[in-house]
């Protein structure tokens, strides 16, 4: 038998019995139970009770003077009140328990009950309300934007966000949500999906820097048996296995020319042919769109097709960068704080005035995802129940892996790294000189946790190229 | 608090409960008749509670081998007074015999002594514990009295401790 959870005074039980030898001997082995009891000796009386206060369960007699337990239940039910309700009689009667059932409660028993039978019916019936207690909550959470709590500044800027946010989630318009690398880009794009009707249905997310052409397209698209090498089965893509839900494309200045023709096609068209197919197929989803490059400018070299982007600019939100929003360093940093205390199973008190002030004068180039990186670290170097100044590791700290090894990976990972820098993070070029494609070495970055340091992320020529992290 | 014989009770059963449980075992009283239930052929536990509670002024734990009941349930182990002074207790269905099983005397001593356990917790204003091997976990079975250790968990023993001196009421 499951049980609920958590300590049983967080129940409460209304005992409603016109004898007070049954109220008082229920109310006792309630009490006992470990349960918050409180007895009422009529309906009416239960019903002022119930007025006064919550309960999650009534358990009333059904033969009462006046108005009966059945009565009770109807009132309960009329209220729509929360309480589940079980009601008990000294007759059996099956008319009686089927009418009662009916009505909408949640149990019948014939007294005296064995006390198995009547501890079972009572933890079933708390199990439910506590399923609808948590259900309820997670709706009020959803109403009063919980979702959006998860974005972390008190900003005006973040405020703005947020506000963009809830405006835009209720209406299906695409979004381009722009903003430098570790902005938190894809956290705005779940909050969007979350608070839109379309939350019930997948969020599907698709990092288009990491593909090639043809596979971005079999990713988009689907595609059927046989349509290349490779194809052994009939595949659906991204926008299909959306069903109804939403399309996060990450890193969207990264596609090919061709791609962008072929999604503005099923932008505009609302329908899917498959690589290799010739069936097209309807489909139902929203965009979000996010870069952190300039795609006016992309689309003014003629790097980014123009009805594409306008397609996709509905509407913007625009996500700054943590310098931009000096006042929610301390907040984001005591979020970290706490989550990676909780990750690591340690309490940390805080953070000490000097460590709080040497955060705030960092310019954070690699924006909150550094920053998170950088209390993650302190936690685990930190052998105080307070983040000192010497436990944070910023910049130029940062910046180049020192040889660790000689293997041959180590040696590898250095390199790549060092390139990667020379060449600001552009991975086009990058991969270029490493002689190595794209996609291996986006694999590449992801095997060997590769970070972009704070001295390339500020450098001009990288904010004007748009680095990614 | 005493130990009190309620209705006919094994002597040498009440001295084995005596012994364990350091609690001095007084005279005897007889179940009042208006507490018997004819068609149940049980006795009201409540009701016998009432009448200990005239019989000794201070705390009592009572002990019986009458079948117990209170009226919305079909029988009941024992009953006790939250935060109160008095409680009873009976062995009718801890006996194997009760389920049709050959008498195991030692088997009845180690299941009265968790009654005796559990009700005293219940005096001292113990709850139903969730651990199922505390004593003061509930039991609506003798299968679930068996499967308690005896003795209470981390958590019951803290605030047994400190209601046992609030009280005045010691622990077996």
């Amino acid at each position: 038998m499951s049980e609920p959870s958590g300590p049983l005074d967080r129940f409460s039980i209304l005992v409603v019995d016109d004898e007070a030898v049954v109220r008082d001997s229920l109310q006792e082995w309630f009490s006992q139970e470990g349960y918050q009891v409180e007895a009422a000796a009529s309906a009416p009386e239960a019903l002022t009770a119930l007025a006064k206060s919550e309960f999650d369960l009534v358990i009333a007699d059904i033969r009462m003077p006046g108005m009966d337990g059945v009565e009770l239940l109807e009132k309960i039910q009329a209220e729509k009140l929360e309480a589940a309700v079980i009601l008990i009689t000294g007759y059996a009667s099956v008319e009686s328990a089927v009418r009662a059932l009916k009505l909408g409660a949640f149990d019948y028993l014939t007294k005296p009950f064995d006390p198995d039978d009547l501890s079972a019916v009572v933890r079933n019936a708390l199990e439910r309300q506590l399923l609808r207690r948590e259900n309820r909550q997670l709706r009020d959470q959803l109403a009063s934007g919980g979702v959006l709590s998860e974005i972390i500044g008190v900003s005006e800027a973040m405020r703005k966000v947020k506000e963009q946010i809830e405006m835009v989630a209720a209406v299906d318009s695409t979004v381009l949500v722009e903003g430098r690398s570790g902005t938190g880009k894809e956290l705005v794009a779940r909050a969007i999906h979350r608070l839109s009707p379309r939350r019930f249905h997948p969020l599907v997310v698709v990092h288009c820097g990491a593909l090639t052409e043809t596979l971005i397209e079999s990713e988009l698209f689907g595609h059927e048996k046989g349509a290349f090498t490779g194809a052994q089965h009939r595949r659906k893509g991204k926008f299909e296995a959306a069903m109804g839900g939403t399309v996060f494309l990450d890193e969207i200045a990264d596609i090919s020319l061709k791609t962008q023709t072929d999604l503005l096609r099923v932008l505009q068209e609302r329908e899917v042919v498959r690589v290799g197919g010739t069936q097209a197929i309807p489909v139902d989803f929203r965009v979000i769109a996010a870069t952190n490059r300039n795609l006016e400018q992309m689309v003014k070299e003629g790097l980014f097709r123009a009805d594409l982007y306008y397609r996709l600019h509905v509407f913007r939100i625009y996500l700054p960068a943590l310098r931009e929003r000096p006042s929610d360093v301390p907040v984001l940093a005591t979020h970290f704080l706490e989550k990676y205390s909780r990750k690591m199973g340690r309490h940390f008190h805080g953070f000490q005035r000097a460590a709080l002030d040497k955060l705030s004068s960092h310019a954070w180039p690699g924006n909150v995802r550094e920053l998170e990186n950088c209390i993650e670290r302190a936690l685990v170097v930190s052998s105080e129940p307070v983040i000192r100044a010497e436990d944070l590791v910023l910049g130029e700290g940062r910046a180049l892996a020192p040889l660790s090894g000689y293997s041959l990976e180590c040696v590898e990972k250095n390199h790549i790294l060092r390139v990667l820098e020379e060449f600001s993070w552009n991975q086009t070029q990058a991969a270029k000189a490493l002689g190595i494609d794209r996609v291996t070495l986006y694999h590449k970055i992801k095997r060997y946790e590769l970070k972009q340091s704070a001295k390339a992320l500020s450098s001009p020529e990288a904010a004007v190229k748009g680095t990614r992290g | 608090m005493i130990l009190v014989p309620v209705g006919e009770f094994p002597a040498q059963l009440l001295a084995e409960l005596s012994r364990r449980s350091g609690l001095a075992s007084g005279p005897g009283i007889d179940a009042p008749q208006s507490a018997y239930h004819a068609r149940r052929n049980q006795y009201d536990s409540t009701q016998l509670l009432c009448r200990l509670k005239q019989f000794q002024p201070g705390a009592v734990m009572g002990v019986t081998q009458l079948d117990l009941f209170i009226p919305v349930l079909r029988y009941v182990f024992g009953e006790a007074e939250m935060g109160g002074r008095a409680a009873i207790f009976s062995v009718c269905r801890l006996r194997e015999e009760f389920y049709g099983l050959p008498p195991n005397p030692a088997l009845l001593i180690e299941r009265a002594m968790r009654e005796l356990w559990h009700e005293t917790g219940h005096l001292l204003g113990l709850a139903h514990c969730r651990d199922p091997l505390c004593v003061m976990s509930s039991s609506h079975a003798v299968e679930q009295v068996d499967t308690k250790n005896g003795s209470l968990c981390r958590d019951c023993q803290c605030r047994a401790n400190v209601l046992s001196e609030e009280r005045g009421i010691a622990l077996p």
